[in-house]
């Protein structure tokens, strides 16, 4: 067996190899989802099944499982001879969602790496681009009912042939996506990160030799299934379920229910998501790899300091859920699944242990998109804009949640108030903390935002894809759940909320009309009659709840912002 | 001109260092215990420890932790804040992130509690036209509230106040004349910059450390003029400028990360004097370690940094980037047996087992005194003395056995892992900026950085080790050489054929006309002044900015454009003519540069005349590559110039070990630099 240093400093180098591809792609990447957002990720693939080798610390989490999935059909492919053989210089190209993917906007790039003639790994990425064509641009559609309204969809094809650009694939793609001429810049980025790694990688190969490589890798795919191991039998056994729902598709107007049941079996953990709703006809199916790479990236979060490989993900069993909307085949409109559904199902898995581990309450689980498209007369040019926010973080054992965190599947910043206002002819009227959306708990849940936005000058069209608008973050042991996504539109005079709540798209907005959004607050953790009333009355004092809330909701009775000791013992106690 | 008798003297975390230069040109040394409770008598200690008086010196460059450690241990003064209605929460909101990529726990305060942040009507827009004028009574009204709620500090934070200033600026009128003290802050005066949470944040931290610095600073000023000292302080600032005590309040939030960059600065007057341009800087503590990058002499400055979680500064500060790894990383078996060093830190306390102040797992410290590369008996935060066998039993019992290797194979393991990690922390840091790390030498210091530095280079490919000739003194002598600096920065953002040449011009005429009267409001002795503009820039639809120099106020907008493609293709080797260029802020830093002095004045020259065996203490066992080796001991004080030593050897100093692995070679250089080929 291989010694425990070689082990340690191999693992460390290929990890690192990873990480430097992630920041060599966001650091000359265009577009600003990749190179603020990083929503993007880098990794090693093995060659004989796409199983995953290391991927970056860095990288968007939703892409945790995705890229195998993606590289395992790559493979299938090219030995079926569906696709051309690899050669040294290659780079293929590929964004189909039915082959390990997500939706359209995320680009997979792979790269053969050869060692003496012979294909040892993959190198792979994957950028969210912002635009695929379709039918809105962004190709976050409310309304798409199949794929191809959702953009250009490419089969894996190689864009560069031996070292060399193929201008037709690229003439190709640049003829079918929006603002087209920055995207030579993102392909450039993304190509020349996936070089940075195979320089990086050549090097480890010289310095350790093939054969400790290889064995390395084994080592610590073994190393990494143990230590999962180890984690799982923390989870006592037995069975848990728990469900999540999506308010709708955006076209039929029904919730979407997630099923989970999760088994402890010895130290496996399986997951049984058989019972969920079937096929939606709008883009709120997702495909199954990102369902299984939402269960991974849950599991992540859930014991972050796994290292992330093929081995990492060997006793966590997913039974592929055939016949849900979990599973969508083609042509399944899917343009909801990476932002929307894959939280979905990260809460159900959430849900699920937080009786049993030390974890936390629902978060706002949404990417809270609202694009507004028009045109500006004072610059006499078209414009595309997007908000993206976030919500609530649930309660734990510990502590509130945190207030605007992130959505569960991304990394990514928003946008300052300021930088939206120079570029677009809109006006922010507020920017807040959405009061009393924290879901009721011994700990509450954090805050989710509040805004308005004015449009200044000619007409446009507001589009909304999130979530959690019909039922709120659900709590947990006994914790509330947190408050609702709401979109009000204000328009001559009126006030108006979309009939799928969460979710439309096309809605006509002119000059002085105003779009409202508040987004969910996180679930709450443990009985709220419990928590200390000194941090309720610090909450009123705050003007986050109300005197009545803080009875109703903790039991804390009130008296000019001070707590009434004895008032409050008698309504706790009175329940 | 001559400074006269100057002293430079850095407050760290546990020790008061002191380096004074006397009119003979002599160096003289200090270091005393740092006094918690009032910085001032350390200094003061450090004075008399080197001999000398607070009357007798000429000029005092001080670098101060008091912000630092006011902001890490939240010891702040109580804010209030005014800002535009509607936005009072964009300090508590952020910009939708979490402390860490997995793991949805975590959070973070405001500085600045809700109840104490008030909103007042009142808009600009964009391009800084008003929306909705100021109601000035409102003003009024709510400053009286928060002055009445307690607050000792305030800050007025207006949307869009970076393109249209005068909300702000009257709003502070009116506050200035209810406020009960001078400490108010104007957003857009410490930073006048786009992006309203950084601005803000920025602003709040001034405003939360400004009482802290004033008090701390008016009494030092107070106990050293008392001793007959008649000059004005000058204080370090994170930007690696020093500036008048008597200025330095008022942007206080400078100072908050002051002590990194003072390493640095005192590492680029170290190669500037070696003849060297360019260096990583390596500063390795007890639970973490600082990096930099020095390319083309001059220290990489950044405004993106932040302090903590949640804590954004963006203020021009030299890049020194944190690493949570330091001689304190704790080793140990993961659940599947796998080896690791660190995150987890035993910190200073408990400590490495070595300390004897209870620590009881193995430490990076501890593998070091097992392979002997350590001397015990040299170790400075040491409360109880532990035995070697003692550290060797847990090294066996942790990890050895279970991994079926000798201690000594585990020791080195760690050590071996441990610089595994900071490899790849300094290719990350390196590389996010466009640079080859094997491009530049790695300038070591700080108590541990000498002991790693010639494995760490080998690891990542270095072809040069450079320690310097005190490297545990390396922030007192960054406030000896420091110059003053003020810098500034304004927000244009618009695609440059769509300035006015002439805005360009105004605009950093204004900064260089500013910077230049602060710089000369208490001028010590002065060489020169230098002017340097720059332009922040990107192309039409990016987000990261590149900084361009501008050689004259007064540019051409092709020559901008021209000198932008030009840094874009060197740092990213990509040509776009097809899209237009930005430009996002223009940028101006004013350098009042102080006399140099030969730094070969560090080492006693008498003490190094003695000749090479003169300098040999002995040898010790020293184990490296798997193997024990018999080490000569040197003593660093006395080597002379040219001096060439060969590993396997330690180099011993009052302030470091540098340890020579096998195979490697020093050479002792004019100034005292140990030059090593790894």
């Amino acid at each position: 067996m291989m010694d425990a240093l070689t082990l340690a400093v191999i693992q460390a180098g290929l990890q690192q190899v990873c990480n430097e591809m992630d920041i060599a792609f966001s650091r000359s990447a265009f577009s600003p989802v990749i190179a603020e957002a990083d929503d993007r990720s880098d990794g090693i693939y093995a060659a004989a099944d796409g199983a995953l080798i290391a991927q970056g610390e860095l990288g968007l989490p939703v892409f945790v499982g995705t890229m195998a999935h993606s590289a395992a059909h790559l493979v299938r492919l090219i030995r079926e001879g569906a696709v051309a053989t690899p050669e040294p210089g290659d780079i293929y190209i590929v964004n189909d969602p039915y082959l390990g993917g997500t939706h359209l906007m995320d680009v997979r790039f792979a790269l053969p790496f050869f060692v003496e003639g012979e294909l040892f790994c993959w190198l792979q990425n994957t950028g969210h681009w912002p635009d695929i064509g379709g039918m809105v641009p962004g190709g976050f559609s409310a309304h798409a009912t199949e794929v191809e309204q959702e953009g250009l969809r490419l089969p894996p094809v190689k864009l560069f042939k031996r070292g060399v650009l193929d201008r037709e694939i690229l003439s190709i793609i640049q003829s079918n996506i929006r603002v087209a001429e920055q995207r030579i810049g993102d392909i450039k980025a993304q190509a020349a990160a996936l070089l940075v790694g195979e320089q990086r990688l050549r090097e480890m190969v010289a310095r350790y030799g093939l054969a400790t490589l290889r064995d390395a890798i084994a080592g610590i795919s073994d190393r990494a299934a143990n230590r999962m191991r180890a984690e799982i039998r923390r989870i006592p056994e037995g069975t848990y379920k728990a469900e999540a729902f999506v308010d709708s598709d955006g076209v039929v107007n029904e919730p979407l229910r997630i099923a989970l049941t999760v088994t402890r079996a010895g130290d496996e953990l399986h997951f049984d998501l058989s019972d969920s709703s079937p096929p939606c006809q709008g883009p709120m199916n997702s495909v199954w790899a990102t369902t299984c790479s939402a269960v991974y990236l849950a599991m992540k979060h859930i014991f972050p300091d796994v290292p992330i490989n093929a081995g990492t993900f060997e006793p966590i069993r997913v039974a592929r859920p055939e016949g849900t909307f979990l599973d969508a085949r083609y042509p399944r409109p899917v343009s909801g699944c990476a932002a929307e559904v894959s939280q979905r199902v990260a809460e159900a898995v959430f849900l699920a242990l937080a009786p049993v581990l030390d974890i936390w309450a629902a978060p706002a689980g949404t990417s809270g998109n609202f694009a507004l498209g028009g045109f500006d007369p004072a610059r006499n040019a078209g414009y595309v804009m997007y908000q993206i926010t976030g919500g609530g973080y649930g309660g734990t054992a510990d502590a509130d949640g945190l207030t605007n965190g992130c959505s569960t599947i991304g990394i990514s910043k928003t946008a300052p108030v300021e930088v939206m206002e120079q570029y677009y002819p809109i006006l922010f009227r507020r920017f807040a903390i959405h009061e009393g959306s924290g879901g009721a708990g011994r700990h509450r849940g954090g805050f989710g935002v509040h805004y308005e936005v004015e449009l200044l000058r000619g007409e446009a069209k507001a589009s909304f894809v999130m979530d959690h608008g019909r039922f709120g973050p659900p709590g947990v042991r006994g914790g509330g759940d947190g408050a609702r996504n709401v979109v009000r539109l204000h328009r001559d005079g009126e006030t108006t909320i979309p009939a799928h709540l969460s979710k439309d798209q096309g809605l006509r907005l002119r000059a002085g009309d105003r779009v409202e959004v508040m987004t969910p607050g996180g679930g709450g953790h443990g009985d709220p009659f419990t928590r200390d009333p000194a941090l309720v009355a610090r909450d009123v004092m705050r003007g986050t709840y109300t005197t009545a809330q803080a009875e109703s909701l903790w039991g804390v009775v009130l008296r000019d912002g001070v707590v009434d000791e004895a008032a409050t013992q008698a309504r706790r106690a009175a329940r | 001109m001559a400074d006269g008798v100057i002293a430079g003297i850095d407050v760290g975390g546990t020790f008061t260092d002191l380096l004074l230069r006397g009119a003979d040109g002599r160096i003289h040394l200090a270091k005393v215990p740092t006094t918690i409770a009032n910085q001032a008598d350390g200094v003061l200690a450090a004075i008399e420890a080197a001999g000398a008086t607070p009357a007798t010196l000429d000029l005092i460059i001080h670098g101060t932790t008091a912000t630092t450690n006011a902001v890490l241990e939240r010891k702040l003064a109580k804010v209030g804040l005014v800002t535009t209605l509607g936005f009072r929460d964009v300090l508590e909101l952020g910009r939708r992130t979490r402390p860490n990529p997995y793991g949805l726990k975590g959070g973070f305060e405001p500085l600045v509690p809700r109840e104490l942040r008030r909103e007042v009507a009142e808009r600009m827009d964009a391009r800084g036209a008003v929306v909705t004028p100021l109601d000035e009574d409102a003003v009024a009204r709510e400053v009286r509230a928060l002055a009445a709620a307690g607050c000792e500090s305030l800050v007025i934070h207006f949307l869009h106040a970076y393109a249209n200033p005068a909300h702000e600026r009257r709003a502070g009128e009116i506050a200035r004349g209810i406020w009960p003290n001078g400490h108010v802050t104007l957003g857009h005066e410490l930073l006048s910059e786009f992006r309203e949470y950084e601005r803000g944040t920025t602003a709040s931290v001034n405003a939360a450390v400004q009482p802290v610095l004033d008090r701390y600073i008016t009494r030092l000023q107070e106990q050293l003029a008392a001793r007959g000292h008649k000059r004005d302080l000058l204080v370090m600032n994170g930007n690696g400028g020093t500036v008048s005590a008597r200025l330095v309040s008022r942007d206080a939030a400078k100072t908050v990360m002051s002590g990194p960059a003072s390493g640095v600065m005192a590492a680029a007057a170290t190669l500037a004097q070696s003849g060297l341009r360019n260096a990583i800087t390596y500063d390795m503590g007890g639970t973490s370690t600082d990096v930099a990058l020095i390319a083309g002499g001059v220290p990489e400055v950044s405004a993106e940094l932040s302090i903590a979680y949640g804590l954004p500064i963006h203020l021009p500060m030299v890049d020194v980037r944190t690493v949570g790894a330091g001689g304190g990383s704790i080793a140990g078996l993961d659940r599947a047996g796998m080896l690791r060093v660190g995150p987890e830190s035993a910190g200073s306390t408990p400590g490495p087992i070595c300390y004897g102040r209870g620590g009881t797992r193995p430490t990076i410290t501890d593998a070091n005194i097992i392979l002997g590369r350590l001397d015990p008996a040299r170790l400075l935060a040491v409360k109880d003395a532990v035995s070697l066998d003692s550290i060797r039993e847990v090294f066996a019992r942790n990890l050895a056995r279970p991994l079926g290797m000798t201690v000594e194979q585990a020791a080195e393991a760690v050590i071996r892992l441990g610089n595994v990690h900071m490899t790849g922390a300094i290719r990350l840091v390196s590389l996010s900026k466009g640079h080859d790390p094997r491009d530049f030498c790695l300038f070591a210091f700080g108590g541990a950085g000498p002991l790693h530095a010639v494995a760490l280079a080998r690891e990542i490919g270095i072809p040069e080790v450079l320690v310097p000739a005190r490297p545990g003194l390396t922030n007192a002598l960054g406030c000896l050489v420091a110059d003053l600096r003020q810098d500034f920065v304004n927000t244009i953002n618009r695609g440059l054929f769509e300035i006015p040449e002439d805005e360009i011009a105004a605009t950093l005429v204004m900064q260089r006309d500013r910077g230049i009267a602060m710089i000369q409001a208490d001028a010590p002795a002065l060489d020169d002044i230098i002017v340097l503009h720059s332009a922040e820039m990107q192309f039409r639809g990016q987000t990261h900015l590149i900084r361009v120099a501008l050689p004259h106020a007064d540019m051409a907008l092709e020559n901008i454009q021209k000198a932008f493609e030009a840094a874009y293709f060197a740092r990213f080797r990509v040509e776009l003519p097809e899209i237009r260029a930005v430009l996002v802020n223009l940028l101006t830093t004013v350098i009042g540069r102080r006399p140099s002095f030969p730094l070969s004045a560090l080492l006693d020259p008498e003490a190094r005349r003695g000749g090479i065996d003169a300098a040999r203490i002995g040898d010790r066992d020293l184990y490296a590559d798997g193997a024990w080796h018999r080490a000569a001991v040197w003593q660093r004080e006395k080597l002379t110039e040219g001096a060439v030593l060969t590993g396997p050897a330690i180099i011993q100093q009052a302030d470091a070990t540098t340890v020579l692995e096998p195979g490697s070679r020093a050479i002792v250089d004019a100034i005292g630099n140990l030059r090593v080929t790894p």
